[in-house]
């Protein structure tokens, strides 16, 4: 397991290379760069600017000076947001981040499970309809209409939780943006887990736990659920990593000081190198979220070993 | 030239957008204004800002949500009323020769920076030196080059040393002209012209802004900040007006969102918004009508015509058939419907002292124009049965989209087909000053309130001029006003050039714009002004409202 883990590791970096060179080369090919706005810049002026940032050097150089700064962990000054590295601003937008997505992806198992696996069992009934088509409901409304929606609510007319705001990351400040952000989650859950259940029922050793004449609650939690968690366990990965790196939506709407709005800003403003930073550790944090579902799966499902 | 909103980038994710009726069905069973909330005993002023600012060194902001907060931190030799007229700020008095070429500043006394070191004449001298210098890459030097030797400085032929700044004593400093100016003193008013600590920028580097690190010379100290969380101020003990300033904090919130900001305002958790929802504007006209403000600033938005050979609006003819068929008041009064003032100028009229030019058709009638407006196409080969196709392009946001379709609109009786073509601001921006465009749309707002800073953008040899306007008639006058000393005389210079843009129809304007803010009517001490500056050293909060 442990040599499985690091060549899964040492894999990685030719991943990301390909990952930071097509970028790198794909931001610089967008037409428009960093300093063209409703006014144009006086040709000494951009010059200047252009020097400052070394974008008056020939691209190669400009990506080998870029990767000799990776390696020393130095991401480099945001155009955009000039008083800090991009390293720092990812550093201090993360945890933000991070906290409420971990609490979104909580609540999205916690409740997105449990109503799969309820539809499963009782399929076709009258619970199966009623969770099914909330389920529908909620992949289909779009988050940016939640939220607002939610902060209108409970924030301004009913004046019960703050309508905005981080606060440190309170509760208060907290429950409202966890709820617009998974409830779609919940949703993808609960029709994950409900057809993977489904199938997982109808197979051969469930009949034999059956026939062993165990409940079927036990059947269910002892015998079905880890390998009917397996597609959701997957689908975790992703979903993680593009959870707790944020979401510009939630956080314009409830004013959170993460890191998602980063992705569509530092692209609209040609911040490149706001973008490449965004990159390399949305890119980094893919990689290595697939590996611990990978690790997860073999203690999931006896079959999947990781030998040495 | 500052971008116009930081809302323009954020705004096509706009999520309030699709919810736009939804207040107005909810809202009106809702909690009611947000007054009666700032109850507290201290004078704590929540700000809804609109954006992260960039920075907060002074020399590397020109955004009004950036600008809002340097210069509460930093106090310019000369400074801004609560209602945006010129006061003296760290220079108590200064004077100019005779022949405008000298200027010389004179220090108040005692001047400290917010750790007590002093602040003198040094720190000025310093502060211009540093704006100027290449590595700097100041937006508005340009704005500087009266002063000696700036555009050599400015790009790297001199050493910063051959500013034409001097500091005669500590208290005094003189700045030394190539030619007079008449834009100087709100030149520097900016906060990028403030005088900086010497002492904590040479000690810390560009760790100089951090709160730990700053120290200031306005109203307020930086005393936290969590970049797109907060900004929190707190009273400067060694401000030279310190006993004058009530708020006891001052927090910015970088709130993107305007239905987010129209939110929290409403639920009490900020007591300024600056911007609001178009899309909601009636229900706060019709809700929140004691804390609205809304006024003219200065800013234009318009359309240019690319006038380069080869070019279908090339043609004069064209162009004034299109700015003849064009109903401003139907943008400003059914699409906008925020006060917009339809233009039939260039230099918007919030610009107090400056004598506009018209189009001199301004007063004809609707149907006289259209008929004026077939008669030239017809003469240019164009009506109904032989189409002119004409392809419009904009900058990607749902209002540029409304006008731009409008326009399609207007123009179509002419026999005119627009194809309407729209590409994010980078983009847009950078393929119009290329020229490759036929009609585009622009805007422009002001960094210093004078008819200089628009009509410059159009001397053949600047680089926002995307129309390719050559004309030496045009340059000369521009020339002429920026060495012009003579406020009557330049801005009959001004005024020349004004009317030479409507005379040859290079622009097709549409309208001045307006800016709207929420205001806690518990606020006093908040005037609107044209260049939207509310220092929030004269603010105050009734906290028994």
């Amino acid at each position: 397991m442990l040599s499985y883990t690091l060549k899964r590791l040492l894999q990685a970096i030719p991943t990301l290379l390909v990952v930071i060179t097509l970028s790198f080369f794909l931001m610089r090919v967008a037409p428009g760069g960093p300093f063209d706005g409703e006014r144009r810049l006086p040709p000494e002026i951009e010059q200047n600017l252009r020097a400052a940032y070394h974008l008056d050097e020939p691209l190669p150089m400009q990506y080998l000076r870029y990767l000799g700064d990776l390696v020393q962990g130095d991401l480099g000054p945001s155009f955009k947001y000039k008083d800090f590295d991009v390293s720092e601003l990812i550093s201090q937008g993360f945890p933000a981040s991070l906290e409420l997505g971990m609490w979104a992806i909580l609540a999205a198992l916690l409740i997105g499970v449990p109503l799969g696996v309820i539809a499963a069992i009782r399929r076709n009934s009258t619970a199966d309809y009623v969770v099914m088509s909330t389920a529908l409901a909620g992949i289909a409304v779009p988050n940016f209409v939640i939220a607002p929606l939610l902060a209108l609510v409970f924030g301004v007319l009913l004046g019960w939780l703050p309508a905005g705001g981080w606060n440190g990351g309170a509760w208060q400040n907290l429950l409202l943006p966890v709820v617009a952000l998974s409830i779609q989650q919940i949703a993808y859950i609960a029709r994950m887990m409900r057809a993977s259940m489904i199938e997982v029922l109808g197979s051969h050793y469930i009949r034999t736990a059956r026939a062993k004449g165990l409940s079927e609650w036990k059947v269910i939690l002892r015998h079905a659920l880890r390998p009917a968690m397996l597609p959701v366990v997957s689908y975790l990965g992703p979903a993680i990593a593009g959870i707790i790196t944020g979401s510009v939506v939630i956080e314009q709407i409830f004013g959170i000081p993460g890191i998602g709005r980063y992705f569509v800003q530092g692209a609209l403003n040609r911040d490149y190198t706001l973008v490449m930073g965004t990159v390399v550790f949305y890119g980094a944090l893919i990689l290595l979220l697939n590996l611990i579902v990978d690790l997860l799966y073999s203690m999931l499902d006896p079959q999947i070993r990781y030998d040495d | 030239m500052s971008p116009t909103s930081p809302m323009q980038c954020a705004a096509s994710l706009s999520a309030g957008l699709l919810l736009s009726v939804l207040p107005l069905s909810l809202g009106a069973s809702g909690s009611a204004m947000a007054a009666e909330s700032t109850s507290q005993s201290e004078q704590i002023l929540r700000i809804a800002n609109g954006a992260e600012p960039g920075s907060l060194d002074p020399q590397q902001t020109n955004g009004t949500w950036e600008t809002r907060i340097t210069r509460d931190l930093f106090e310019p030799l000369i400074a801004y009323s609560a209602d945006g007229k010129l006061i003296p700020g760290l220079a108590e008095r200064w004077e100019s020769s005779a022949d405008g070429l000298s200027w010389t500043f004179h220090l108040r006394e005692g001047l400290e920076w917010s750790d007590g070191t002093p602040l003198t004449a040094e720190d000025a001298v310093f502060a211009l030196r540093r704006l100027l210098t290449p590595a700097t890459a100041a937006h508005n030097a340009t704005l500087y080059y009266p002063i000696v030797n700036t555009r050599a400085v400015n790009t790297g032929a001199l050493a910063p040393e051959q500013l034409g700044v001097a500091t005669p004593d500590a208290q005094t400093l003189t700045i030394t002209l190539s030619h007079p100016s008449a834009t100087l003193e709100q030149t520097l008013a900016m906060s990028e012209a403030a005088p900086l600590p010497r002492h904590v920028i040479t000690a810390n580097g560009a760790d100089w802004t951090r709160p730990a690190n700053m120290v200031t010379s306005g109203a307020f100290v930086l005393n936290e900040w969590t970049p797109q969380s907060h900004i929190t101020l707190t009273p400067n003990a060694r401000y030279h007006a310190a006993d004058t300033v009530a708020l006891d904090e001052v927090v910015y919130l970088p709130i993107e969102e305007s239905h987010a900001a129209l939110n929290r305002f409403r639920a009490s958790e900020v007591e300024i918004a600056y911007g609001v929802p178009a899309s909601h504007y009636t229900w706060i006209q019709d809700n929140l009508a004691a804390a609205l403000h809304t006024y003219p600033i200065l800013g234009e938005y318009f359309y240019v015509f690319n006038l380069r050979e080869g070019s279908p609006v090339a043609d004069q003819r064209i162009r004034r058939a299109l700015n003849l068929a064009t109903r401003r008041e139907v943008i400003t009064e059914r699409i906008l419907g925020m006060g917009q003032i339809p233009s039939w100028h260039f230099v918007p009229r919030a610009l107090g002292e400056h004598q506009g030019a018209r189009f001199d058709f301004a007063d004809w009638s609707m149907d006289r124009r259209m008929a004026k407006a077939r008669e030239l196409m017809a003469d240019a080969g164009y009506g109904p049965e032989t189409p002119l196709e004409l392809t419009l392009r904009y900058n990607t946001l749902e209002d540029h989209k409304k006008i731009a379709v409008a326009l399609g609109a207007m123009w179509k009786p002419l026999g005119v087909k627009v194809t309407l073509t729209n590409t994010e601001a980078a983009v847009h921006y950078r393929d119009l000053a290329l020229g490759d465009f036929e009609v585009g749309r622009y805007g422009m707002i002001a960094t210093i309130a004078d008819a200089y800073d628009f009509l410059n953008a159009f001397s053949s040899d600047n680089t926002s001029n995307a129309p390719g306007l050559s004309s030496p008639t045009y340059d000369a006058l521009i020339e002429a006003a920026a060495r012009e000393g003579d406020v009557g005389t330049r801005q009959r210079q001004l005024h020349d050039a004004e009317q030479y843009l409507l005379d040859n129809d290079v622009v097709l304007p549409l309208y001045d714009y307006v800016t709207s803010s929420l205001v806690d009517p518990a606020i006093s001490g908040w005037a609107p002004n044209a260049l939207d500056v509310h220092p929030s050293r004269y603010l105050q909060l009734d906290t028994s409202h």
